[in-house]
């Protein structure tokens, strides 16, 4: 094995006691598909967070790198980008976080260069333009081990005296070489002196560059691994291909409901334990009542879902990560094309079925800026995971279980299903009706670059899915927890004598019967409208509203919640509901990122009045039509 | 600027990328298309004057996937009659 770093003319510093650091803030830039992200969580761990530069829609993630001395450097993950060309956004951030001058970033004082040392021809093109901004940096060429395998080779020695910047070989995957992270931190700040500067402007001489710099470090990429073409040659088939995308999809879904739902259950009867012995921990009386009716009934009732929540990104994640997810792209393009969008679009509609929020970021990869605010206006229209509460409970409380595909298939997996092909359907109306007129467009260029197919990183993943488990957390101990407390008091509003009022008498009642007469043609009583009220906060919220209503009232108080819905609801009540929640836009987080994304307030109103006005009319029109065959 | 793929042709008939068959491999010579859709492209390895193969079309045909620099990209049919090539030379397809 090599010497894995050289860092040209390092000298020990005396200034500074050994082993401490001399930069405070870094930036890792690379471009796309080099395993940046791989990098930065090896080298920060859970020390990091995500969060937004403040006036464009350009996300990242923040953490720090903890050397052996215990000292801490500040690591900024920078969007993957191809060049530093300022035209594009993503782009346009990477040079203004360089360059100090982004607001809500630190300026860093050092680089780190990630690169994928299977593409060095490209990627070195990258490296000159980075190295020509004059800050310290390292250039790590990242996938060693993929290197090695297929059979390429690199010295780093003369490609960093080219350089004039210390360069290592590094596998982010394995952890080989990332001594010299550590190494380079420490060492004397020395700006890059290339022997050789790089000409920019011609993409040609651009290349020539890059390939001369490899040629100097006797570069020689490996061959493609054989195993990604001859996935490819199946996955990618003119009939097979398909298929298996079929069966991937279908695959999704089952995995999510035949794991999810008993996980739900499992801890619906573990929370349930714990409110028993609240309840008899606590006195009798005020307090006793909001812990165990406002707050654990509310927020508690929400909880559960986290499971089936969690698989479903997790199921997706691995998809995305093992490269699948670009080739569905290309499957699923000829079909998007049918509706004016192209294949690029697939992805963020697949991830809004988890939640529609990170899947409005996910449509910063669409180039075509029509193309992506009619993929940001369909995406709420994919039946995300909130509904699934919604939709769980009601289908339980009114539909019977009866067989009607042999003792598989029941009349509740056909009505779940019933509700996703009408979210679906809806998305297609509307993609069809944008795309023909308003959001018309014509140079609809696709271009999807094809990864290597890769074993996902559990790693990774996990952190990933710890981000969604605490943003759900969050919300359930904040919006939920604020609004079950809200509706709690509100029961209990106005007192008499200090007593409690009859539900019946409550504030929460008066509300409830004020908008009653709007929602009585859709078939709902007054609580299922002060439900709907608070869902517009978010969709799951109408569970804990339901729960917090029925806690409090003493008809209903020791039922189940499910049978407790039966007196607010007929049948065709109940189908009404579920229609009403596949078209309505009730989720304040997607407003606001609907909000950010298209940087104006016109397209996030357009579309909650679109959504919830399509939501009234189809429920009033399925709750006619089921009075007709079912009462 | 709207610019329409459908009816655009690049300016050698017979000379497109479209024009290879799954298995042909030519030389990039020319984009006409717009200019931030050009520099995206060659950003991905599509310099003018490198070889780039036809790997495989995808289920009904439409994109196409072709690798180039030692990557695969996916594009539609009428993005690449818009990017022209030309023959590999005898010594070039010798080299092979």
């Amino acid at each position: 094995m090599s010497v894995p770093v050289s860092i040209p003319g390092t000298i020990s510093d005396p200034r500074h006691a050994p082993g401490s650091p001399v930069y405070k803030t870094v930036a890792v830039v690379g471009p796309p598909n080099a395993g940046k992200t791989t990098l930065f969580n090896r080298l920060t761990g859970l020390r990091q967070k995500v969060g937004n530069f403040p006036g464009v829609t350009v996300e990242h993630h923040t953490g720090s790198f903890r050397l052996d001395t215990g000292d801490e450097v500040s690591l900024i993950d920078l969007p993957g980008v191809y060049s530093l060309n300022p035209k594009s956004e993503d782009e346009k951030v990477t040079i203004d976080v360089l360059n100090g001058i982004m607001p809500g970033a630190e300026r860093p004082d050092a680089i780190i260069l990630v690169l994928d040392s299977n593409n060095l021809n490209r990627h070195l093109i990258l490296a000159g333009r980075v190295i020509a901004l004059g800050l310290p940096t390292l250039v790590l060429l990242n996938m060693a081990d993929e290197l090695h395998k297929q059979g390429g080779q690199v010295d780093v020695l003369p490609l960093a005296r080219q350089l004039g910047t210390p360069v290592a070989l590094v596998s982010a995957v394995t952890g080989e070489g990332l001594s010299a992270v550590a190494n380079f931190l420490v060492a004397t700040p020395q700006a890059p002196e290339p022997l050789e500067l790089p000409i920019f402007g011609d993409p040609r001489h651009c290349r020539e560059w890059a390939v001369r710099m490899g040629s100097h470090a006797a570069y020689r990429r490996g061959a493609t691994p054989e195993w990604t073409r001859r996935l490819d040659s199946i996955f990618l088939h003119k009939l097979w291909g398909g298929v298996i995308f079929a069966v991937v999809i279908v695959a999704v879904f089952q995995t999510i409901f035949s794991l999810g739902q008993p996980a739900s259950d499992l801890l619906q009867r573990l929370l349930d334990n714990v409110a028993v012995h609240l309840a008899n921990a606590l006195p009798a009386g005020l307090i006793n009542s909001l812990v165990v009716n406002g707050i654990w009934k509310g927020a508690g009732s929400v909880l559960v879902f986290l499971p089936q929540i969690l698989l479903l990104f997790l199921v997706i994640g691995i998809l995305e990560d093992s490269g699948y997810l670009a080739r569905a792209a290309v499957i699923s393009d000829k079909v998007m094309a049918k509706v004016g969008l192209n294949g690029k679009s697939f992805i963020p509609l697949l991830s809004a079925y988890g939640c529609a929020v990170p899947a409005i970021m996910a449509t910063r990869t669409i180039e075509n800026k029509r193309d992506r605010i009619a993929t940001i206006l369909i995406a709420p229209f994919m039946t995300c995971s909130a509904r699934l509460p919604v939709y769980t409970m009601v289908i339980a409380a009114f539909i019977p279980d009866r067989p009607v595909l042999g003792p598989v298939v029941g009349t509740r997996a056909v009505a779940m299903l019933s509700l996703y092909v009408l979210g679906f359907a809806m998305a297609v109306v509307t993609a069809k009706a944008l795309k023909s007129s308003v959001l018309r467009s014509k140079d609809v260029a696709f271009i999807m670059e094809l990864p290597p197919y890769r074993w996902p990183m559990w790693k990774s993943l996990g952190l990933r899915l710890m981000d969604r488990a605490n943003a759900f957390i969050f919300r359930a101990g904040t919006v939920i927890l604020g609004v079950s407390i809200l509706l709690w008091a509100l029961t209990y509003l106005p007192m008499h004598n200090g007593q409690p009022p009859q539900i019946a008498d409550s504030a929460i009642s008066k509300i409830g019967h004020f908008i009653e007469p709007a929602i009585r043609p859709l078939g709902f009583n007054w609580k299922i409208g002060v439900g709907l009220l608070s869902s517009f906060a978010a969709r799951e919220v109408i569970i804990a509203t339901m729960g917090t209503l029925h806690g409090v009232d003493p008809e209903s108080h020791a039922m189940a919640l499910q049978q407790a819905l039966k007196s607010d609801l007929t049948p065709a009540g109940a189908i009404a509901l579920l229609v009403f929640f596949a078209f309505a836009m009730q989720c304040m987080s997607t407003m606001a990122v609907v909000r950010r994304e298209t940087n104006s307030w016109k397209w996030p109103i357009l579309q909650f009045l679109y959504m919830t006005g399509v939501a009234y009319v189809a429920a009033f029109v399925a709750y006619r039509v089921t009075l007709l065959y079912w009462n | 600027m709207v610019f329409n793929f459908m009816k655009h042709r690049a300016t050698n008939p017979g000379h497109s990328l479209s024009d290879l068959a799954v298995g042909e491999s030519g030389i990039l010579e020319d984009f006409d298309m717009p200019q931030s859709i050009a520099e995206h492209l060659m950003n991905l390895g599509f310099v003018p004057g490198l070889e780039i193969l036809v790997a495989r079309t995808g289920p009904g045909g439409n994109p196409r996937v072709y690798r180039v620099d030692g990557t695969e990209v996916a594009l539609r049919r009428d993005l690449s009659r818009c990017i022209s090539v030309r023959p590999l030379s005898d010594a070039e397809a010798e080299a092979r």
